[in-house]
């Protein structure tokens, strides 16, 4: 048990990371890596909203959209209203985030600014919901996969502005300027991640 | 400016000018995901695109009704409830696309180009307006994630279009290009990560490049070294 959640824990930070690997939360990726400070608050909060969504979104799956009966059939089937009702769940916890964190920590709600809000629309949080049930994941599992992701996006963020910081200084073609530029460097930092492939395999014999 | 022009550049604008990924940087993350074939960059380009339309009209018909405040949850909801739509149809039509697209097609809802859209423009502009810039938007999204798509295929995979069969029955399930002839080694880091990350920078520079070009009689004043 503790080494499949071990597993699945280091899988979600190197192998599968969601940035450099799965392409979401993209955007955040590119929009607040410029300071590192930033990237950390921003990461941290994206945490905290993934594994509080998840433990939100699976009951609810589990046991009010598809739920299963003691013979495995399912007693009834309102599926297709996945989307809207998780989106929903995380807007609202985004919300709760944003108050919390106005009164209790101004100093990090100033400095994520903008970014919080656009919270709701990083794809990873939806992504990481969802994903857990398709991979059929029970709600532990959710818990260390969404924990995982996070700090797998804590990574990424945390090494690309570093990396960020060289490239703003080199010299590059007009048209490279800003976020092409910034994007071939992403791809370098990428290749650098697949080198991690299999390993979590190979620690764990899984 | 003429009625008619203005609504044709409307429309046109999406396409290069204010090309919602090359230009606007938004739906960064579809379309660095599903461009591993440019028949999935078709297939989410015009999936998109319904969701853009639609939601473009139904925001901009009910944009004086939304009280202000709680404007971003309403969007959000007629934009999951379009997307539902979406997902429905494509399970039932096209079930290979869906497979192909997986997470990604539920993920349309926090594609910042629609929620961008609806706040940038269905908001505060008339339902003919919108609807012809969901359309512009979405061409311009649906032709970068192909052209990006095919780039990536070429050079990955040594086909070009496989998989549009399952989109155009009448093309047989096997239709593709083969554009590297087989037996050549082809250079499979494109179809994967880095490759996207590189092809969407090399294609974000040409954009730039093409839409600041002619500018030649305004010189820029910044980063000059004078």
């Amino acid at each position: 048990m503790a080494v499949k959640l071990a597993s699945i824990f280091f899988t979600m930070i190197l192998v599968d990371n969601y940035v450099l690997a799965k392409f979401l939360g993209i955007c955040p990726f590119l929009g607040v890596s410029k300071k590192l400070d930033s990237a950390v608050g921003m990461s941290l909060a994206v945490t905290f909203v993934m594994v509080l969504a998840t433990a939100a979104t699976w009951p609810i799956q589990t046991f009010l959209l598809t739920p299963v009966d003691a013979a495995g059939e399912l007693k009834w089937d309102m599926g297709y209203l996945q989307t809207i009702v998780f989106i929903l769940i995380i807007a609202i916890l985004v919300q709760l985030l944003e108050n919390f964190l106005k009164k209790f920590i101004p100093a990090l709600y100033k400095s994520l600014g903008v970014y919080l809000p656009l919270i709701t629309t990083n794809c990873t949080i939806l992504g990481v919901t969802i994903l857990n049930l398709d991979n059929g994941y029970d709600f532990i599992e959710s818990i260390v996969c969404a924990a995982g992701a996070g700090i797998g996006f804590l990574v990424a963020m945390v090494l690309f502005s570093g990396v960020r910081r060289r490239v703003e200084q080199a010299v590059t073609p007009k048209c490279f300027e800003g976020l092409p530029i910034t994007l071939v460097a992403a791809a370098v930092t990428s290749l650098s991640f697949m080198g991690f492939g299999g390993i979590v395999d190979a620690i764990f014999k899984v | 400016m003429s009625e008619n022009k203005s609504k044709m550049s409307i429309l046109t604008n999406g396409i290069l000018n204010e090309n919602p990924v090359l230009r606007l940087v938004l739906g960064t993350c579809p379309t660095l995901a599903v461009t591993t074939m440019a028949s999935n960059g078709i297939g989410m380009g015009l999936a998109a695109t319904f969701v853009l339309l639609c939601s473009n009209i139904v925001i901009s018909a009910l944009r004086n009704i939304i009280p202000n405040q709680v404007r971003i949850p309403c969007y959000i909801t007629v934009i999951a409830g379009f997307v539902s739509v979406v997902q429905m149809i494509v399970k039932a039509y096209v079930p290979d696309l869906d497979k192909a697209l997986g997470v990604y097609l539920p993920l349309i809802v926090v594609n910042c180009i629609i929620l961008g859209r609806a706040e940038m423009f269905a908001s505060k502009n008339g339902i003919v307006d919108s609807a012809l810039d969901g359309i512009g938007m979405g061409i311009g999204f649906t032709i970068t994630l192909t052209i990006m798509g095919s780039i990536r295929e070429i050079i990955g995979s040594g086909t070009w279009m496989a998989g549009l069969g399952k989109l155009i029955p009448a093309l047989g399930a096997d239709f593709a290009v083969q554009v590297v002839p087989k037996g050549v080694d082809t250079f499979s880091l494109m179809t994967s990560a880095p490759g996207g990350f590189f092809v969407f920078g090399i294609l974000m520079a040409g954009a730039t490049w093409l839409t600041t070009r002619p500018k030649k009689s305004a010189p820029a004043v910044e980063g000059g070294n004078a």
